[in-house]
């Protein structure tokens, strides 16, 4: 049987899965495909009645003033530590509640304490804005309120840049470590039982069963987590930074990250080829970044890798 | 090996049996007694944590029934003012009730499309690729997965939505860009393979199309997966703000979220040419409205929570099966 003669009878045989694959293909063409191709307008002087296709080229000005800018450095610098501290705070976070989690017997308590973590998750970045408005607001916050009642000074969180770093964090694992643990709780609730069973026949501690068992039975799952975390490391949390910072010049130092500064250019200063260009580069930097760790990964272990 | 050699090692198997057996009688007293405290120890910490993951909505419940003056003068409360507990904040967001409404209906009705949409590309796009006698199930998956190694950045895209595709100000805008997600397709792919590849197989013999094999017989055993897709698309719909923002100027068109964005925003805004310019600030109770809008935009979620919870679980359980 040719080639052809094989196609045409997989088609005939396949046409209706095909027909069911169509929707989401246009759908990718279209929203991804397409506007990968748009890429060009990081080179092009954006016009409105040009578009993405007939607007002129430029040349690499567009890089040139996003270098000039000196803003580059210091928002790739932002993303790549936020998110490497995320990647960490989060992985000691979720794994250590899903363990001590585990240990709990009282199951009511249990239960009502994984619910109540989960909370958080399931409220918008705008309400997330809201809850630091209501503790850090300077004049009327909470946080001040306790502050003053003992005596203290009240805090000024929007004029001061480097306590950010700590708010973002905590905010960041506030949301997000109720549902990353039960990724790991399942992990553990998969274990096998006799293996503890024989440790503590074989006289081992609470603890030691923590240290010796449970935590290194987590590492693939924590692999692949923290892998999934990496190959993003050059994508900031839009929300997290856009809803709780604002447009505080003064922060920017301190919380912009890459996302940020994109939409601002685009949307704010209407600076489309700029942002282009800074968008490009953050899915190139994105896309080396996947593909070197997937394949250090897939050398030392191919059972973490991603694909 | 000889007769007396078997008895003898199950002799000293019986003997060490009996031996654990001793010990484990021994090891459980002590073993319950660093159980107890691993137990109370997470129990301290876990349950701190738990606090502090509620604490700021009962800070935002609290302020929103406290009265604007005493918002003003004392600050957000810490604990419930009795004396000036007050239904005022409420009154005011429900004074003109069309605005909320209507955003309350655009969310919903954004929601429910949505939703629905969403749980239909993921499975049918899934159910292909987990099709083991697809021919080119891999090249396609491929395709799909590619697009999230790799993307032409938001310029390309907002561009593509706003020019071409004619976005401002259309529901299509806030329905199409959470519409598909690979991550999804690829849940719903590997708890697809799960399914007996002879269900398909033996429909097809039968003589039933692809579609009706979809449709009548795997979806009805994928309903842990339905449940699990339609909760994770649900809660990204309504909580979307990112999308009317880009898109939506018309103030009757607002998803409730961004509704609330707005509301939060502009009257920080009204309070800080209240302040620069001298005027008195303005008798609207602001602070108080921003609180209470809170509550409304996210009481409905909050309270489905508890019961949606398990899902979720359930869900993720789903999801850590690497596609």
């Amino acid at each position: 049987m040719g080639r052809g003669e094989y196609l045409v009878k997989n088609l005939k045989r396949h046409w209706m899965l095909l027909l069911m694959l169509l929707p989401a293909l246009i759908y990718v063409i279209v929203f991804s495909y397409i506007p990968m191709t748009g890429i060009v307008m990081a080179f092009k002087k954006y016009q409105y009645n040009g578009g993405i296709y007939s607007s002129p080229w430029n040349g690499l000005s567009n890089f040139k003033a996003l270098f000039i800018s000196g803003k580059l450095l210091q928002v790739t610098r932002n993303t790549l530590l936020y998110n490497v501290a995320f990647i960490f705070f989060g992985v000691v976070f979720e794994m250590g509640s899903a363990i001590l989690l585990n240990e709990i017997i009282n199951k009511l308590f249990k239960k009502t304490v994984q619910s109540l973590m989960f909370l958080p998750y399931f409220i918008s970045w705008v309400v997330a804005g809201a809850i630091i408005y209501n503790v850090f607001n300077y004049e009327r916050g909470v946080f001040n309120n306790i502050v003053t009642s003992f005596g203290g000074t009240p805090f000024d969180l929007y004029n001061t840049p480097g306590a950010w770093p700590f708010v973002l964090i905590f905010l960041k694992l506030w949301k997000q470590t109720g549902y990353g643990s039960v990724v790991y709780l399942a992990a553990i609730t998969g274990m096998d039982q006799e293996m503890f069973e024989a440790a503590s026949i074989d006289g081992a501690s609470a603890w030691q069963k923590i240290k010796y068992l449970t935590i290194p039975s987590l590492r693939p799952t924590m692999m692949i987590l923290v892998l999934l975390g990496i190959g993003n490391i050059f994508r900031g949390d839009f929300g997290l930074f856009y809803q709780t910072v604002k447009s505080s010049a003064l922060l920017q130092p301190m919380t912009d990250v890459i996302d940020t500064y994109v939409f601002r250019l685009l949307i704010d200063n209407g600076n489309v080829g700029v942002s282009a260009a800074a968008g490009l580069y953050q899915s190139v930097l994105c896309f080396i970044t996947i593909m070197v760790c997937n394949k250090l990964v897939k050398k030392a272990n191919p059972d973490y890798a991603l694909y | 090996m000889s007769a007396e050699t078997i008895s003898l090692t199950e002799g000293t198997i019986i003997e060490e049996q009996k031996l654990s057996d001793k010990t484990v009688i021994r090891k459980k007293k002590k073993m319950s007694s660093d159980q107890l405290s691993v137990n109370i120890v997470g129990a301290l910490l876990v349950g701190i944590f738990a606090l502090i993951c509620v604490i700021p909505f009962y800070l935002i419940i609290v302020a929103s029934f406290t009265s604007e003056n005493s918002l003003i003068r004392d600050g957000y409360p810490i604990l419930p003012r009795l004396s000036e507990l007050s239904l005022q904040s409420y009154a005011l967001c429900l004074k003109n009730p069309t605005a909320i409404l209507k955003a309350y209906g655009m969310t919903i009705g954004v929601t429910v499309t949505g939703t629905f949409l969403a749980v239909l590309f993921a499975t049918m796009t899934g159910y292909v690729l987990s099709r083991k006698d697809f021919p080119w199930r891999n090249q396609f998956s491929f395709f799909f997965f590619f697009t999230t190694l790799f993307n032409g950045g938001l310029v390309p895209w907002y561009l593509m939505c706003t020019r071409y595709l004619n976005f401002k100000n259309s529901i299509i805008g806030l329905i199409l860009p959470l519409m598909f997600s690979v991550w999804n397709m690829i849940i719903a792919k590997s708890f697809m393979a799960g399914i007996p590849a002879e269900i398909s197989e033996s429909a097809k013999i039968d003589g039933a199309n692809d579609i009706t094999i979809f449709a009548k017989l795997i979806l009805p055993l994928s309903k842990p997966l339905i449940a699990t897709l339609s909760l994770f698309s649900a809660l990204a719909y309504w909580n979307d703000w990112y999308n009317c923002m880009l898109f939506v100027t018309n103030e009757d068109m607002f998803t409730l979220q961004y509704y609330l964005q707005r509301i939060l925003g502009s009257a920080e805004a009204m309070r800080i040419v209240a302040e620069k310019s001298g005027i008195a600030l303005p008798s609207i109770p602001l602070e108080g409205m921003k609180m209470a809008m809170t509550i409304i935009a996210t009481g409905p979620i909050v309270l489905l929570y508890p019961f949606v919870q398990r899902y979720f679980v359930k869900g993720l359980t789903i999801g850590a099966v690497k596609g």
